[in-house]
């Protein structure tokens, strides 16, 4: 992530490419993905969203379990999981 | 008709600011009062000859209505105040293209004091200003209250990239007052508005009810689905309130004929709404503003550190978000 993102991971014109060229073609053809965030000091709420609600909304709330999110700081832990929180607490049919 | 003489009659309309003495988020109404925008294609500016003190939002404001004027049809009047100089060193005059009388003085290093008016136009843009952010604001060894500083800019100023479809994107500045010890954040754009903007998305009668929808969480003028899409959750704004909130600090968002100022609260109690208009708070009837403007201020002595605020974010969620629901949900993996 550092390489594309930089320290502060922001720009949701980056989020929007990994997530068309990168996150959605692999778990489309059956890949796991790891997040490495090795060197990401902070991202933003909308960062994240950009990033993964889409694949929690088109694949189901199961991808989470095909996820991986790698040396996150405090903070980009406590964002992915709100944004993956808020994302099941807006789908119609949540884990039961 | 000379313009001159034409500007001097009675029947002249132009835009009028006068920079108070003290105009800050709390006191903003006086400047607001005296704020005209009839007329786009003149703007007059006055000053309190004896002292200015402003919030950075009132140089956006200004800044951004001068600064598609040909120079030769805003007039300003000589800056009399010895205050005067911290517009010039804001570089509020050279950014609408003008040079009145000011005070000179011996310009100081921007490092840790203040981000000079600044436009914003594009994605790349906003990379560099963020990259400037922490050595501007002397954050260096302040990493406590960066991440929050970071968030807010990002947040706010995407929003005007996003949302505003106005070709001069945002204007921004900040300032960091030593003796309140608090960072002094204004952005401003002159764009399509909030009600234009969620109008797509929802039915909006009037500014209110545009505010209050641009404050709730999960509301984004591209989708009424819940969730919101691929690229905007409806988050941003109510983040950042939030921030403002638990660190009992100012928050203005104004956007057609109303501003929303969020007041300090009375108790040091941390439970947030997603309803703004539970929190305290007051509107503000306001000349028309086309875009949106938004003012924060983050005391760096109340504030917490940005995990923590993170922490009464998620337990908001939980509890008045999620509700009563008895979903379990996925967590995701960190290694």
């Amino acid at each position: 992530m550092l390489e594309r993102t930089g320290t502060f991971a922001e720009n949701k014109d980056i989020a929007r490419s990994l997530r068309e060229k990168f996150v959605f073609p692999n778990l489309k053809n059956g890949f796991d993905l790891i997040f490495d965030y090795d060197g990401v000091s902070n991202t933003t709420q909308s960062f994240t969203h950009a990033l993964i609600s889409e694949a929690i909304r088109k694949f189901g709330p199961d991808v989470i379990d095909r996820l991986t999110f790698k040396n996150c700081s405090t903070e980009v832990k406590k964002i992915i999981n709100i944004v993956v929180e808020y994302m099941q607490g807006n789908m119609e049919s949540p884990v039961s | 008709m000379p313009l001159a003489f034409y500007q001097d009659s009675r029947y002249f309309k132009q835009m009028e600011v006068h920079i108070p003495n003290s105009a800050f988020l709390g006191n903003i109404n006086g400047f607001l009062s005296t704020l005209k925008l009839d007329n786009p294609d003149f703007l007059k500016i006055t000053a309190n000859p004896k002292w200015i003190s402003v919030h950075p939002l009132i140089l956006c404001i200004i800044g951004i209505l001068g600064k598609n004027i040909p120079a030769d049809k805003i007039t300003c009047e000589l800056i009399a105040a010895p205050s005067g100089h911290y517009l010039k060193r804001m570089k509020l005059f050279e950014f609408m293209g003008i040079n009145p009388g000011v005070k000179e003085i011996v310009e100081h290093e921007p490092a840790g004091r203040f981000i000079p008016l600044t436009q914003v136009k594009n994605s790349n843009d906003l990379d560099y200003f963020l990259k400037d952010l922490v050595p501007l604001l002397h954050f260096d060894n302040d990493p406590k209250h960066v991440k929050s500083i970071q968030h807010i800019f990002s947040e706010l100023i995407r929003n005007v990239l996003e949302h505003s479809r106005s070709s001069d994107g945002a204007v921004v500045c900040a300032q960091y007052f030593k003796k309140t010890n608090k960072i002094s954040i204004g952005v401003a754009d002159m764009g399509i508005g909030l009600q234009k903007s969620l109008s797509q998305s929802y039915p909006v009668k009037d500014s209110i009810e545009a505010i209050n929808l641009a404050l709730t969480p999960g509301v984004t003028g591209t989708t009424s689905k819940p969730g919101g899409t691929a690229q905007n959750a409806g988050f941003g704004l109510f983040l950042i309130k939030s921030i403002a909130y638990t660190g009992g600090n100012f928050f203005n968002i104004m956007s057609g004929d109303k501003m929303y100022k969020l007041l300090q609260k009375k108790k040091s109690s941390f439970k947030l709404s997603g309803d703004p208009f539970k929190d305290r708070h007051s509107i503000i009837s306001i000349p028309f503003w086309t875009g949106v403007a938004v003012g924060v201020d983050i005391s760096l002595e109340k504030t917490t550190e940005f995990s923590s605020l993170l922490d009464n974010i998620h337990d908001f969620y939980s509890k008045e978000v999620r509700g009563q629901k008895k979903a379990r949900y996925k967590r995701p993996k960190f290694e």
